[in-house]
Formats: C-alpha cells, structure tokens, sequence
C-alpha cells in the first residue's frame, strides 16, 4: 500500500547506534539501538513503507525518518476477563450476609 | 550544532537554564549545600496564587470522598477497638484525570508567562496528558517525549493509553525505547524548538502539588472535624509525596503523619529492556521510587525541588497483585472505577488502617483515571502474554516481580513490606559518597544535609562516621 502525502503516518528511525549510547546500560540494553517513532502528515508525494520520509507533526515540526505505519491504530484494549479478578465479589468479601 | 549524544550532553547546563527560567545559581550554598527553601520561596508561588492559576484552567477542588463499604469491610477484617477510616482523595475530577494537572497547570502558566511558545515534557505516565491538556487550555504547543516500547516494538498498553491521550489534547509524542537517552532527546528537543522545559521536579511543578496537601488539611476538617492523622501518598519520583506535605504543613496540619506507597518491583532493572515489558506498573514504583528518594538531583534540572526524604514519615511497599485487588474492591464495592497509581496508597492505607485505631483518619492520595490499556485486564492479559505467572495466594510470601503476580484471597491477605526510613537515608549518604567521590563535608554541608534527610547534624555525623568506614 502506498501513501499518499498528507496522510496520517508513522515513521521510525535509530537515534543511537548501540555503540553511541549511554556508557551506563545494563547489558541487554546496551546490545540494541536507541529507536523512535513519531506520527505526523506525509511531505513526500507518495512512499511505501520502509521509504525515507518527512512528516509534519500536530504541532508543525518537520521530522524525517523510515514509514513504519499508515493510519497507524490503536493497539491498546481493555484485555481479557481475568478469572482470578472475576471471582472477586461481593458476596465473597461479606460472605453473603451483609444485609442478613 | 553537534546532534550526538556527547555533544548535546556536553551542552546540557545551558540548554536546561535557557528552557526553565530559573536561575539556579542564585539558591547555590556551598558543595552540595543549597537552600531548598528559598528556592521554593522565589522561584515558586503562594498557595493563593497557585489557587488563582488552577482556577483558571479547572483544576483541583476535587471531592474527597469516605469508602464507607471498604470502610465497613475494614471493620471486620480488624481487632475490636482497630480499623481506621479511610477517605480518598478523588483526584480523577481534574480535566486530564490526575494529580498531575495541578503539576502542569503552573508550569505551563510559567512558560507563558515568560513568552515560550510550547512545552515539552519527558514522561510516560499522567504528566504527560497534563501537560497537553494544560498547554491546549493556555494555547501553547506540547512536545510529550515518552519510553514506551522495548527492542521488538512492543509497547506497554498504559504507555500506549497515555499516547492516545496526549494526541487527543493536539500534542506531538515522540516514542522511545528502553533507556535513559529519552533525557538526551529531550534535551535535542528542547534546544531544537526552544521551547519550555516542563519538568517535573522544577519549583512551580512542587508548588502546583501543595493546593492538594492543603485541600486535604482543609476538607478533612470541615468533614471529620480534625486534621488527618495519616496520608498515605503514591510514591514514585517524591513531587506528590513532597508537594502534599508542603501543602499540609502551610494549612496548619504538623502533626499528620505522611506515608509514602510504592509497587514493589525490587529485582527488575528499570533500563533493562528484556525487563521493561516484564512489569504491570509504569509508576508509582520502586524502580523510581528508592532511586529518587535516596538522590533526588539524578533529575533533568539541576536542583530538584521533590525532595521526599524532607517530608516522609514512612516508607512502605505494596505488590502488583495487591493493587488489582484493590483496584477490584474500590469498583465493586465504592463503584469508583480507577486507575492503578492511585490505588496503590489505597492498598497500602487499607493494610494500615487494620492497625490504627477505629476513631482515626487515614487519606488515601490520591485517585487517577482509568480505561484501556490501564484496567487490571489490561495489564494482567499483557503479562500473562509476557509469560508471567498470574495466581491468587498470599501476596506477600508468594510475589515475584517480573515472574508472578498474586492476587490475595482475602482481604485479610493485603499487607505491606515496611522500608526503615533509616534505611533510605544511610543510601542518601552512600549516594553521595559515590557520586561525589568524597566522605568529608564541611559544616554547612552537613547543615544542608541534616535539612535533606530530616535528621539532627548529630545523627548525620554519626552515620557519615559509619558509613564512612565501609566506603
């Protein structure tokens, strides 16, 4: 999927190489890079993910970086039931006899 | 100008003295010694002030509300005579649904008022949203720089909650991954934009925080008709444990005892980027809560005006399954629905409570906003992703952080792990060994340091003598 300029983007781009990090990391951090991701609107005409690409972000700074996403979503939800939360009532806080 | 990481670090003094408008220098003693409460005094507003600026966007006057179901549970979970009355600080009413509006609401005053034409703020919780809430309200520009996935790009749901909401408020987010170079980028940010640093640790930030110290003195009295005799406050960086107390103090309430609550996540290394997805809280923890305690200027300004070892009685310890449960009780037996950090005091007070007498007055601080991403299934589901072991059981003997999360089984089964505040202040002192690489002070040090850990000097020559040995 292409997108157009003016649409709805996320970019991605290394701000720091492992090697030009923090001097103080513990050792799994120490490994990966320094990542970012903003949202903003697409400058470029037309790209497809992976392009690099400058976006203008809510408040008008121009950021370059790699499109990652188009129309990027909201991932987070509410979860799942949870059994051991569920089984939490009333009736077992006052064993049932609180207006007995 | 020089983008990498030495060369924005090499220039962090002037990039952080041109966003802040405070002169720090001025409040500068001697070596470590600074007079914290002349910078308050200066840089800072009056409870009156403060009031006029948080009338003027809506914020705080939030109700303070008595548990009277909790209460009664309270009741029979404790010893005849025992079982004190908890009321909450309902702080969700504020317009970005925290304490934190009274927090941004002063410092985006202050950076209008000295004519910056936007904000920007390094956190990944509440601040954040108040910030852009703030901001929107006054008509400036927000920059909201947030930590929010780890090397897969995964993110944490409430981290991803909280950029849905600062998006909703017209802010720009920049999303990080596991480090403290978020400080780096900000600092890049600031000097890039020139626009105001909205720390969380400057004066005004504090200030911001005492209408809701000086609320509680207020309403408790006209509810109860004294002042309270516990707070039990969310501790994590030390501004609502540090403001509040401040407020209490300047409302007349001396003699309340001021309690600080964190999550115990001990064991998990809050850089690791393996470890970052392995927790249920993103605050209101021990990861910020001892580090911030023990050496509050590891903050992004140069003097940080949260100081809680000033301020705070005692420290004690509540485990992630406690807080869902309490979250639980507080939705099905207050029918208030809220949102994690705040119920971590309350799960903190409800223990306490069972040990004080029937005829006290314990206040939870304080309540936050709760949705996707930040509801117990939220985060238990996340975890149970992350492999992590989800039980009911004894919370305290059973928890684990980062491996298992205990639901209790019973009331009776919240509790606490207490931390001797002696404890938080032998690590100050070794803190400062270690970061200044000395073990001598002079006497306006040693004045500077007794003041900071709220101890005689005769104490603290004795522990620097103690410690002094083992350095």
């Amino acid at each position: 999927m292409k997108a157009k300029k003016g649409d709805w983007v996320q970019i991605h781009f290394v701000a720091l190489k492992p090697q030009e990090r923090s001097e103080h990391l513990p050792e799994d951090t120490k490994k990966v890079p320094f990542e970012i991701r903003i949202k903003g609107f697409l400058q470029n005409d037309e790209a497809n993910v992976g392009d690099l690409v400058s976006i203008k972000t809510p408040i008008g700074r121009i950021v370059e970086g790699n499109l990652e996403k188009i129309n990027p979503k909201y991932e987070h939800n509410f979860g799942e039931p949870i059994p051991e939360l569920l089984e939490i009532t009333m009736d077992s806080l006052f064993e049932g006899d609180r207006n007995g | 100008m020089d983008r990498s990481y030495e060369g924005i670090m090499s220039r962090q003094i002037e990039i952080i003295k041109k966003s802040i408008g405070v002169d720090y220098d001025k409040f500068e003693i001697e070596g470590i010694a600074f007079d914290y409460q002349k910078m308050m005094k200066e840089a800072g507003y009056t409870i009156s002030e403060i009031q006029k600026i948080q009338r003027e966007t809506a914020v705080g006057n939030t109700p303070l509300v008595e548990l009277k179901n909790l209460n009664a549970l309270i009741s029979r979970c404790s010893d005849r005579g025992k079982g004190a009355r908890i009321f909450i600080k309902d702080e969700q009413t504020n317009p970005s649904g925290s304490f934190k509006d009274r927090r941004a609401s002063v410092s985006v005053y202050r950076a209008k008022e000295l004519g910056y034409k936007g904000v920007i703020a390094a956190t990944s919780g509440n601040y954040g949203a108040a910030v852009a809430s703030q901001a929107a309200k006054r008509g400036l520009k927000s920059i909201i720089v947030q930590e929010c996935f780890d090397s897969r790009g995964v993110g944490q749901p409430e981290i991803l909650e909280k950029e849905r909401s600062c998006a909703a408020y017209g802010s720009e987010i920049v999303q990080t991954t596991v480090g403290p170079e978020l400080f780096y980028y900000t600092l890049l940010l600031l000097e890039e934009t020139g626009f105001f640093n909205a720390s969380l640790y400057s004066p005004y930030a504090i200030a911001g925080i005492e209408t809701l110290g000086w609320e509680i003195a207020k309403q408790t009295q006209q509810i109860t008709g004294r002042f309270p005799d516990v707070v039990v406050s969310t501790h994590a960086g030390g501004g609502l444990t540090t403001g509040t107390a401040r407020g209490l103090q300047k409302a007349g309430a001396t003699n309340t005892l001021v309690v600080g609550a964190s999550v115990d996540l001990r064991g998990l290394h809050m850089a690791s980027d393996e470890d970052f997805n392995r927790k249920s809280f993103t605050t209101g923890h021990t990861g910020f809560g001892i580090p911030f305690a023990v050496f509050p200027d590891r903050s992004d300004v140069p003097r940080n005006a949260a100081r809680v070892l000033r301020y705070m009685d005692r420290y004690v310890l509540v485990t992630q399954g406690e807080v869902f449960y309490m979250t639980e009780l507080l939705a099905k037996l207050e029918g208030l629905q809220r949102g994690p950090a705040g119920n971590t005091s309350l799960a903190a007070a409800f223990a306490l409570a069972r040990e004080m007498n029937e005829d006290e007055i314990i206040v939870v601080n304080e309540t936050e906003y709760t949705g996707a991403g930040k509801l117990p299934s939220a985060q238990l589901t996340f975890a149970k992703q992350n492999n992590i072991e989800v039980k009911r059981g004894d919370p305290i003997k059973e928890d684990k952080p980062g491996e298992r999360i205990v639901i209790p089984e019973s009331p009776l089964q919240i509790g606490y792990i207490e931390i001797p505040m002696i404890q938080l202040k032998e690590s100050y002192i070794n803190q400062l060994f270690k970061r200044l690489n000395k073990t001598e002070f002079t006497k306006k040090e040693i004045e500077f340091i007794a003041e900071d850990i709220k101890e005689s000097i005769g104490t603290v020559q004795k522990l620097i003598e103690k410690l002094r040995d083992n350095f």
